[in-house]
């Protein structure tokens, strides 16, 4: 059984029908990645995921349990922890302030202070400015820091939206090489990214969305190779 | 405001001045004028200035205490919550009825006043201070829930004027429950001057001495709550960002209902200080001292937790040197020339908005 299935979700805003009926799964170990232009339903589909925005129809079953009616700030609890589009990370708490945040929901305390460990191991600049007001540090670092939050609640699947948003090409591999590092540690990903490139080079899978449908599917390197995804997301003529 | 700012942050006082609109430097000067006024009244009477400004010491300390709770609930969901000034009244009504051993109709104990003995006078006093404390911090929850919580999604204007309204409710419950008349309260705490052996020229009372008591370890107890527990944090995460909190899994909906519950619990304890403090209280008490404390929350930069002690001091001294030098009809006048002056010329407030709650205590 996969660890995330979504069975044909219809999502609104308003009166905006944002999403007509997307469906997708992710298997335990894997990065899917979600792309598509702007507007094509991607964050919305991570938010319906997270219960910020929750379906209006369809199913959303997560490690067997169906989950599109919980709260959102029950989803941390069941596994999903998420990354936002543009990083949200509180300006006005410290970076140590937001990683605990991170582990809101934990009372471990022992295991915290390892997961925080596995966050600093992974971005050692957070270390460097675990007292740093995070609205002072830089868009790199406050990425960084939005991921280590969301690490913060050991979850068995990670929401990405965006990690590459507003940041230097350099910065972005630098990212990139740690979202595969967390994969391989053991979390499962589903990654909304603008830049397919570098998506579609650490996916298993990728899903493309068009206004607010799944037009198609299929592992990352067929995608890659597809010449319709090449001319409208890689960048090719 | 750009000016103003390099002003006050700029390198030398005359770059600054130089840098500085008309407008600001007008308020300089009066502001320094009144100074000037007020140093040569404290030289010249030194005792009097000085026990002046303990009373607006203590007074500010009971407008800072429902300032907090004007701070705390802007601070996370960006609301003016114009029944708390009324609610700090319910707490004086509650506080006099525990005092009166009388609820209902049902005699629970015999009134505790004057003529009672020192231990029950001190149990009295607590007693009532924490069901003030307790029955305040509900009864803002539940206007909260009842009035508030629904509106979260709709415009701004539609949630201020709910709160106009339930202002109104409350003072009318108040006229229900207590009539119009000036309900006296029991005089617990003593009006005798501590210093009385020391000094005469400056005069501090048992009763400043028990508002300072009780106002200080309340604030520390705030202050450690939102700086360094859990919840307080989670509750700055969610007067930050309330998705990036909730996908936190922070409950929002409850933090929120924690603001309100600290902003009762401090009402609660300032109006039963009020009453006994001042002797009596009324069902349109809150209208004033809501007033004055909303001022003082605006002067400290609301949403600021330190702001509002600091701009709650500020006012009950203002007050203070007003009663004594100017004349006790013009003190509202002043107050809330204040007021405009802050939002003319400092909208932010002197401490900046938010800070605090949004950012941790305001070092």
């Amino acid at each position: 059984m996969a660890l995330l299935e979504v069975e044909d979700i219809h999502s609104y805003y308003g009166n905006i029908h944002a999403l007509r009926g997307v469906s997708l799964t992710v298997e335990e170990g894997e990065v899917v990645t979600l792309i598509g232009s702007n507007g094509a339903g991607k964050t919305t589909t991570l938010r319906s995921i997270n219960g910020i925005l929750p379906p209006r129809e369809g199913r959303i079953v997560f490690r067997g349990e169906e989950i599109q009616g919980v709260p959102a700030h029950g989803m941390v609890g069941k596994g999903i922890a998420q990354s936002p589009e543009g990083r949200k990370v509180f300006h006005r708490m410290t970076v140590l302030e937001n990683l605990e945040m991170g582990a809101y929901h934990r009372n471990d305390r022992a295991e915290i202070r390892q997961d925080m460990d596995r966050v600093f191991d992974l971005f050692p600049r957070l270390q460097e400015r675990v007292k740093q007001e995070a609205g002072t540090m830089s868009g790199g670092e406050q990425q960084m820091l939005a991921i280590g939050r969301a690490l913060m609640s050991r979850p068995k699947l990670l929401l990405l939206d965006e990690p590459s948003m507003g940041l230097a090409p350099v910065l972005v591999e630098r990212i990139f090489q740690i979202i595969e590092e967390i994969n391989k540690q053991g979390t499962t990903i589903l990654l909304v990214e603008q830049n397919a490139n570098v998506a579609l080079e650490i996916a298993t899978r990728g899903y493309v969305l068009e206004t607010g449908a799944v037009v198609n599917a299929a592992p990352a390197e067929k995608l890659r190779e597809d010449p319709k995804v090449r001319e409208a997301y890689l960048g090719e003529i | 405001m750009a000016t103003t700012q390099e002003a006050k942050t700029g390198g030398s006082t005359l770059e600054g001045l130089r840098a500085s609109s008309w407008s600001s430097r007008i308020a300089v000067a009066i502001i320094a004028a009144l100074t000037v006024l007020l140093l040569v009244q404290a030289v010249r009477e030194p005792g009097q200035f000085t026990s002046q400004l303990l009373i607006g010491l203590t007074n500010g300390a009971i407008i800072a205490l429902i300032a907090l709770g004007y701070t705390l609930v802007y601070g996370i969901i960006e609301l003016i919550n114009f029944a708390h000034g009324d609610n700090f009244m319910i707490g004086s009504f509650v506080g006099v009825t525990v005092l009166s051993g009388t609820f209902l109709g049902l005699g629970f104990f015999a009134p505790i006043d004057a003529s009672s003995g020192a231990a029950l006078k001190v149990f009295g006093v607590l007693f009532a201070l924490v069901v003030a404390m307790v029955v305040c911090g509900l009864v803002n929850v539940g206007i909260e829930r009842v009035a508030y919580k629904p509106l979260r999604n709709s415009p701004r204007l539609a949630v201020l004027i709910t709160a106009i309204g339930m202002s109104f409710i409350l003072q009318n419950v108040g006229l229900a429950w207590k009539d119009a008349s000036q309900i006296p309260f029991p005089s617990l705490v003593s009006n005798a001057n501590i210093l009385a052996g020391v000094t005469d020229e400056v005069t501090f009372r048992w009763k400043d001495l028990f508002v300072l008591a009780v106002t200080v370890p309340l604030l520390v107890a705030l202050s450690y709550f939102i700086r360094s527990t859990k919840q307080g944090k989670a509750m700055r995460a969610v007067a930050q960002d309330k998705e990036a909190a909730a996908m936190m899994g922070i409950n929002v909906n409850r933090t929120i209902s924690v603001a309100f519950l600290l902003g009762g619990i401090l009402a609660g304890a300032s109006g039963v200080m009020f009453g006994l403090f001042n002797g009596t209280t009324v069902f349109d008490v809150g209208l004033r001292q809501g007033l004055f404390a909303f001022t003082a929350a605006v002067l400290g930069g609301i949403g600021n937790l330190t702001g509002a002690v600091v701009g709650g001091i500020l006012i009950g001294i203002i007050g203070s040197m007003t009663d004594q030098y100017i004349g006790v009809r013009w003190t509202d006048i002043v107050i809330f020339t204040v007021l405009i002056l802050v939002l003319v010329f400092r909208p932010r407030g002197l401490l900046g908005d938010r800070s605090a709650v949004q950012g941790g205590g305001g070092e």
